[in-house]
């Protein structure tokens, strides 16, 4: 019987000659992964179970990223106490303030994590690398803990829900869109423990940019893993920057499919999740009027150089609405230094912008833009949920850095089209 | 394994934003996180419970942020175990891994009120509602791995023994 890419990666990380949905298997890792906040519970669940050295230190990965550069004193502690293991374990790839970036951005732009991996990160959105053809999911420290001892996960091999998108996107329709439009479909547990493959014709013409977008939010979904067929434009994307060997996989034609899925963009407009869920979307042109005082433009979903290019064309020349508080975030280092010779960051400054070192913080509502009691956003981060990005009482609406960018002119949820 | 306790009522997708919010993850300690459990769902559970209760939840439970500090600030709160209709699966993985047992039940949300004392027997696989003349009811068995995690105390404690 076939296999679908998700499954064929999960097999060759193991012993096993095939498998299957619901079985379950220990499984070898290629890139364990750990935050700020993740990290330190693994590291102390690590050494309480005597753990001295990690499996492989090209292998273990530890980004501060969530409260840095440190927001407080006790961040500052949980910073420390993570370099320090880092420094002990002597990691390859720890990098911190001033090298470093949003995990799920840096690591794709870095190649560190490549097509055919098998990557666990202590970070919901791990699932990002899955636009590279990696498996690649969430977990939580303890399991960071057990693949830094072992280099093993488990695993229930999950079932593929197929999305297939055909026809040409409209002008100001991005990957963010898509992917807001399927969660809207599906609801937040429509791809509970399910693997999601994106294919069709539209894939073949989105950029790496809108794949890392895809795939990142498809734990809204409740999803396992996201995951693209890699092709040419995956091949030029990492051919520059992998340092070790890399593998393609690709679906078995006869491979078994719980759900497909078909979805034509042509039909799909600019999209806005309202709080508290990523799945209440709405069209741009069924938002209404809704008056906004801050516009965040970044993320581990939304704050790589395209992004910023997008927003950066719209906001030329134009100015931020005087009650709007606007806040870009360029996710990495590579990418902020990008921005600045490219001249986005002179255009951001000038439209009344504060550019932010690359952090998590304002998504989570962590420190760099935290919201107060009954204010709105928009923002171009992955989650909404009540009090996610500050107060209880305040608002966050999800979107592409083309409707933040022209929200953040017009004072309002915006389409660019009406500037 | 077998937990008896006073139910506390939560909806669909409860996210682990509300379970213990980004502003306390500045601590591991599972004594700071108890304190501010389910902070943004209900302001008062802390104080309302008592050791042994058992949350009651709906579709989705732990949806959101791999934050292990969730099901810690809930273990270490005092729940003894948590029944819902299905779990968000990166929760599912972080409670059987740290030892809180968690059992799937797509009718029990329906058929308690808050503060109902009820009794989980997990390795009958059956919920009795005491103080009322209904049966038991038949929860969703824990596959054998899970089991053999909570037996052993958790996933660091299931690896030390097989490597031992």
């Amino acid at each position: 019987m076939g296999m679908t890419i998700t499954e064929k990666i999960l097999c060759h990380h193991t012993d096993l000659k095939e498998i299957h949905p619901g079985m379950l298997i220990n499984a070898r890792v290629d890139i364990a992964l750990g935050n700020d906040i993740t990290a330190p519970i693994a590291i102390a669940e690590f050494r309480k179970a005597g753990g001295l050295k990690v499996f492989d230190r090209d292998k273990v990965v530890l980004i501060p990223d969530h409260f840095t550069p440190n927001k407080d004193i006790d961040a500052a502690q949980q910073c420390k106490f993570i370099r320090e293991f880092a420094r002990e374990q002597k990691l390859t790839h720890y990098y911190d303030v001033g090298e470093a970036g949003i995990e799920h951005a840096l690591l794709p732009e870095q190649g560190i994590v490549l097509p055919g991996d098998l990557v666990i990160g202590a970070d919901s959105h791990t699932c990002t690398y899955g636009a590279l053809g990696a498996f690649a999911t969430g977990v939580g420290s303890t399991d960071l803990a057990a693949a830094m001892m072992t280099g093993e996960v488990w695993f229930r091999v999950p079932e593929t829900m197929k999305i297939v998108f055909s026809g040409k996107m409209k002008k100001w329709v991005s990957g963010k869109d898509l992917i807001l439009y399927i969660i809207g479909l599906i609801g937040v547990d429509g791809a509970i423990y399910k693997a999601m493959e994106f294919t069709g014709e539209t894939i073949g013409r989105l950029s790496m940019a809108d794949r890392l977008t895809i795939a990142n939010m498809v734990i809204e979904a409740g999803a396992k893993n996201g995951i693209f067929v890699p092709d040419d434009i995956t091949k030029a994307y990492v051919e520059e920057r992998a340092k070790r060997p890399y593998r393609f996989y690709n679906s078995d034609p006869d491979a078994q499919y719980a759900d497909v899925i078909n979805i034509d963009v042509n039909k799909i407009e600019p999209q806005v999740a309202f709080p508290h869920t990523p799945s209440n979307v709405r069209g741009i042109s069924q938002v209404g009027d809704v008056k906004i005082d801050q516009v965040v433009i970044g993320s581990c979903t939304n704050g790589r150089i395209e992004d910023l290019r997008v927003a950066a064309g719209i906001l030329k020349k134009k100015k931020a609405a005087p009650h709007v508080r606007l806040i870009v975030v360029p996710a990495t280092q590579g990418i902020y230094k990008q921005a600045l010779q490219e001249g986005l960051i002179e255009i951001f400054i000038d439209a009344h912008a504060a550019v932010s070192t690359p952090t998590c913080g304002a998504c989570l509502g962590g420190h760099m833009g935290v919201l107060a009691d009954g204010e709105k956003a928009v923002s171009t981060t992955n989650r909404n949920f009540t009090g996610r990005m500050g107060h209880t009482g305040s608002e966050v609406y999800l979107a592409s850095p083309a409707i933040a960018a022209a929200s953040a002119v017009l004072g309002r949820i915006a389409s660019p089209q009406e500037l | 394994m077998k937990f008896r306790g006073k139910v506390w009522k939560f909806g669909d997708d409860i996210d682990t934003d509300a379970i213990i919010p980004a502003r306390y993850l500045v601590s591991s300690d599972p004594a700071f996180l108890a304190a501010h459990c389910m902070e943004d769902a209900d302001p008062e559970f802390v104080k309302k419970i008592s050791v042994g209760d058992i949350i009651v939840a709906g579709d989705n439970f732990g949806c959101g942020s791999s934050r292990e500090h969730a099901p810690i600030a809930i273990k270490t709160a005092g729940i003894s175990c948590i029944v819902a209709k299905s779990f968000a699966r990166i929760f599912y993985r972080n409670a059987f891994n740290i030892g809180l047992p968690i059992f799937e039940s797509r009718d029990l949300w329906d058929m308690v009120s808050e503060g109902e004392e009820i009794e989980v027997d997990g390795s009958s696989g059956t919920i009795r509602m005491l103080g009322t003349c209904r049966g038991p009811l038949r929860i969703e068995p824990i596959p054998p791995f899970m089991q053999q995690l909570l037996r052993d105390g958790g996933l660091m404690k299931h690896i030390t023994k097989k490597r031992a």
